[in-house]
């Protein structure tokens, strides 16, 4: 099919394949960032330093994948930003104010009197669950196309309930990956704690999202396509019991500590197909397609030429920077 | 109130906070740069001590821009939405651009240049300090240009459903106003730096808490001031005349005109009366806007009463006073400053009332620089895009309650978070080597944080 297309027709897609990659990443990248936070009221004031020291350098870069997104969405679709932001706003403004408690608190923690220090660790904990609980809700709003009524908002509450689990647990194996000795520990506990609420909530996503929009259903439970899709929630299933296998073996994680992390990638991997695929080839489902929602073809070239030179260049200066920081965590100091 | 006010209130409220940010991080960047170049050049240590305590000042200040500027980056959608359905041909590039050469660039080597220099070569270090810089700047072109544009549009044609299309991004992006923009901004961000330094240097000598870094600091803060004021003035003057040629009904506000007149007079005061269109209470030099803005005696200037749509002329009138007002007194300071400090090598000996003028004087950069922004933003009003699309007509439709309830949440946080900057950066220049960690029971600032619960003397065990 896609071999048919026009390029007008061809380059809104591509641009939603650009959107999803920029928010897939800055789930990744900044789920952790958040994850470490809600996690640090079960830390000692030692660990806390530590766990901050894991993503001080990073959470910076890592939140501009939203910019990116959210600068993509209105860029490249602004009829469906119009609908999408205009529907939630409230969440919007919610997980903006988390945000900002949380990128501020960062550096006041360390920086103000020591009178002051708790409520800024206080600050950056609820900063981080807030921002995470209302990505939850506003992605449980647009599976379900916005639609009114109580078993709708039940669904969008489940999911803001589990999206803080699924960064709580890749919070954890981020430090799993960075830290050493007692805190390496606590944190697998910690991940076998997040683990079956993240679980529970796959599955609910899972089940609700064909029985909320019709859409969806016919997409998945249709003979012949049943069967092509199935490897996608059998990955999906693959990764998280493995993960939840690593975990359960604390010389294994400790040994191949870089696991458990890539295991939750790509279980998430795998859920951002199968999202994919359910709502292609809505930009609103339901209401908006892709193409109906794109900007003018001359604008999207315009933007795709700065894309394709600097995405790649993005890239590398951003694993250059992690490499940087590679290796267990050290204590972070200015200079 | 409606929607399109509250809108608005919100949108002035988010972008007034979030450019006392950059306004320091662009410039400071540059000169935290050229901190760390003097002590690879000279191996001096108290260069590297002043770069080491300003990279803080710049960590904490750049956190604050970055989280402030994600709400801006969704306002465009929640409040303002049919901005992007009309322009986003033009302003979504010019965006997507900001966010690809220069968010991206100046945020990856944040990381590095504020927690590397153990981890990478002098040479990368001071490589990643100069993409910072070098970032921050990109990213105030491409914003300039697109708000510059908004305020001089050309380059652009609009189709039967009013959708604006490109029809030349030279053009677009350097449009009339937007080299005197872009140059005002960034001069404006360096003398808005200039005084954050010398005012935190001047209160640390006050305070007796400066070290071998501090005169550098305050010498750099001084002289940068003092050479780039008269600049400033020159490139504010040419900005005006620009302004004149394209957006007259802006000046026209400025000035007090209500009437087209020929020898127009200077209003150094004024109560700008809307109902009768008359300034009450006017102290004037004859004939002195129009030697200024036309360079004739008796040039004419017009009045407001030739356009059907005029922005309001009490804000834009005092908002200019105040600005330049304020560049005045930085004139006058910086200049007695330099005089004082090439005459006098040992900065401690300076006299008390200079260093207590200069302490007030930390934040005066960000009254100019909203008082700047304040004229030539609500100068453009009633219009969005200069005489294309008016604001009412692109704004959100979500309830006023809604809006209502975010602009009281953003207040909120804002007034906590700049009293909180504030405080901390007078609490920093007091405390120069405090550690940055919180205090662990093996940290001295354990004992510290006891001694002061026991009420024994506070700050014994704190820092150095």
């Amino acid at each position: 099919m896609i071999f048919t297309m026009t390029w007008e027709q061809t380059i809104p897609l591509i641009f939603m394949g650009l959107l999803g990659l920029a928010l897939f990443i800055y789930v990744v990248l900044d789920g952790f960032d958040l994850g470490v936070g809600m996690l640090m009221h079960r830390a000692t004031p030692d660990e806390r330093n530590t766990m901050i020291a894991s993503i001080g350098p990073f959470w910076d870069a890592n939140e501009t994948w939203l910019v990116l997104g959210i600068g993509l969405l209105l860029t490249a679709f602004p009829k469906a930003n119009a609908i999408v932001l205009g529907n939630l706003y409230i969440p919007v403004a919610l997980m903006l104010i988390g945000l900002i408690l949380r990128g501020v608190a960062f550096d006041f923690r360390v920086k103000a009197r020591q009178a002051h220090q708790l409520g800024w660790n206080y600050a950056f904990i609820a900063g981080s669950g807030l921002a995470a609980a209302m990505q939850g809700w506003m992605l449980g709003r647009y599976i379900t196309g916005f639609a009114e009524g109580r078993t709708f908002d039940l669904f969008a509450l489940a999911i803001a309930l589990t999206v803080p689990a699924t960064y709580t647990l890749l919070g954890a194996c981020w430090l799993i990956l960075k830290t050493e000795r007692d805190l390496q520990a606590k944190a697998i506990v910690w991940a076998k704690l997040a683990w079956p609420p993240m679980v529970f909530g796959l599955v609910l996503i899972s089940l609700a999202t064909p029985w909320v929009s019709p859409v969806v259903y016919q997409r998945w439970f249709q003979l012949p396509q049943l069967i092509g899709l199935l490897p996608i929630p059998l990955a999906t299933a693959a990764a998280l019991l493995a993960l939840r296998w690593v975990l359960s073996m604390p010389r294994t994680a400790i040994h191949f500590c870089w696991l458990p992390f890539v295991l939750i990638i790509g279980a998430l991997l795998m859920g951002v197909f199968g999202l994919a695929y359910s709502l292609y080839p809505y930009a609103v489902i339901g209401k908006m397609t892709v193409w109906e929602a794109a900007s003018s073809t001359e604008a999207l070239n315009v933007l795709l030429i700065g894309a394709v030179v600097t995405i790649p260049i993005i890239f590398a200066y951003s694993l250059f920077a992690f490499w940087v920081f590679r290796g267990k965590v050290r204590e972070l100091t200015y200079g | 109130m409606d929607a399109l006010i509250l809108s608005r209130i919100q949108f002035a409220l988010n972008m007034s906070f979030h450019i006392l940010f950059p306004s320091i991080s662009i410039a400071l960047c540059w000169v935290l740069f050229f901190f760390r170049l003097r002590w690879v050049i000279t191996r001096t240590e108290s260069w590297l001590n002043a770069y080491r305590f300003w990279t803080k000042v710049f960590a904490l200040t750049f956190a604050l821009g970055v989280v402030s500027g994600i709400t801006m980056s969704f306002q465009f959608g929640t409040n303002w939405p049919g901005f992007m359905e009309r322009v986003g041909n033009i302003a979504g590039p010019l965006l997507g651009y900001e966010v690809l050469t220069a968010f991206f660039l100046e945020a990856a080597f944040l990381g590095i240049m504020l927690f590397g220099h153990n981890r990478v070569s002098e040479r990368v270090h001071l490589f990643a300090t100069f993409m910072v810089a070098f970032g921050t700047t990109i990213s105030a072109f491409w914003i300039l240009v697109l708000n510059s544009w908004m305020q001089t549009p050309q380059g652009y044609s609009v189709d039967a459903q009013g959708i604006l299309h490109v029809s030349s991004w030279l053009a677009v992006v350097f449009n009339p106003s937007f080299p005197y923009r872009f140059l005002h901004m960034v001069t404006a961000s360096f003398l808005t730096v200039a005084f954050l330094l010398s005012g935190l240097s001047a209160w640390q000598i006050l305070k007796k808490t400066d070290d071998d870094a501090t005169p550098h600091v305050l010498r750099t803060g001084i002289m940068l001031a003092a050479l780039l004021i008269p600049l400033q003035i020159l490139i504010g003057d040419q900005h005006g005349l620009n302004t004149l040629h394209h957006q007259p009904e802006k000046i026209a506000a400025i000035e007090g005109v209500w009437h087209t007149e020929q020898g127009a007079p200077l209003l150094a005061f004024a109560l700008p009366n809307a109902t009768t269109q008359q300034n009450d209470f006017a102290i004037s030099i004859p004939h002195g806007a129009s030697l200024i803005l036309t360079h004739s005696w008796d040039g004419e200037l017009k009045g407001l009463n030739e356009f059907a749509d005029h922005p309001p002329v009490v804000p834009l009138f005092f908002g200019f006073r105040v600005m330049v007002g304020v560049g005045m007194l930085m004139l006058l300071v910086s200049w007695y400053g330099a005089f004082r400090i090439i005459r006098q090598r040992d900065l401690r000996q300076l006299p008390k009332t200079l260093l207590r003028v200069l302490s007030a004087l930390t934040f005066i950069g960000w009254l100019a620089t909203l008082a700047g922004w304040y004229v030539t933003e609500i100068g453009r009003q009633p219009w969005i895009v200069h005489g294309l699309i008016k604001v009412s007509e692109v704004v959100t439709a979500t309830p006023p309650s809604h809006v209502a309830f975010t602009l009281t949440l953003y207040a909120i946080v804002y007034v906590v978070l700049i009293s909180a900057y504030v405080t901390v950066l007078k609490y920093m220049a007091e405390h120069p080597h405090k550690t940055e960690s919180e205090p662990t029971p093996a940290s001295g600032e354990a004992l510290a944080v006891l001694a002061q619960q026991s009420d024994i003397h506070p700050h014994t065990g704190v820092g150095s």
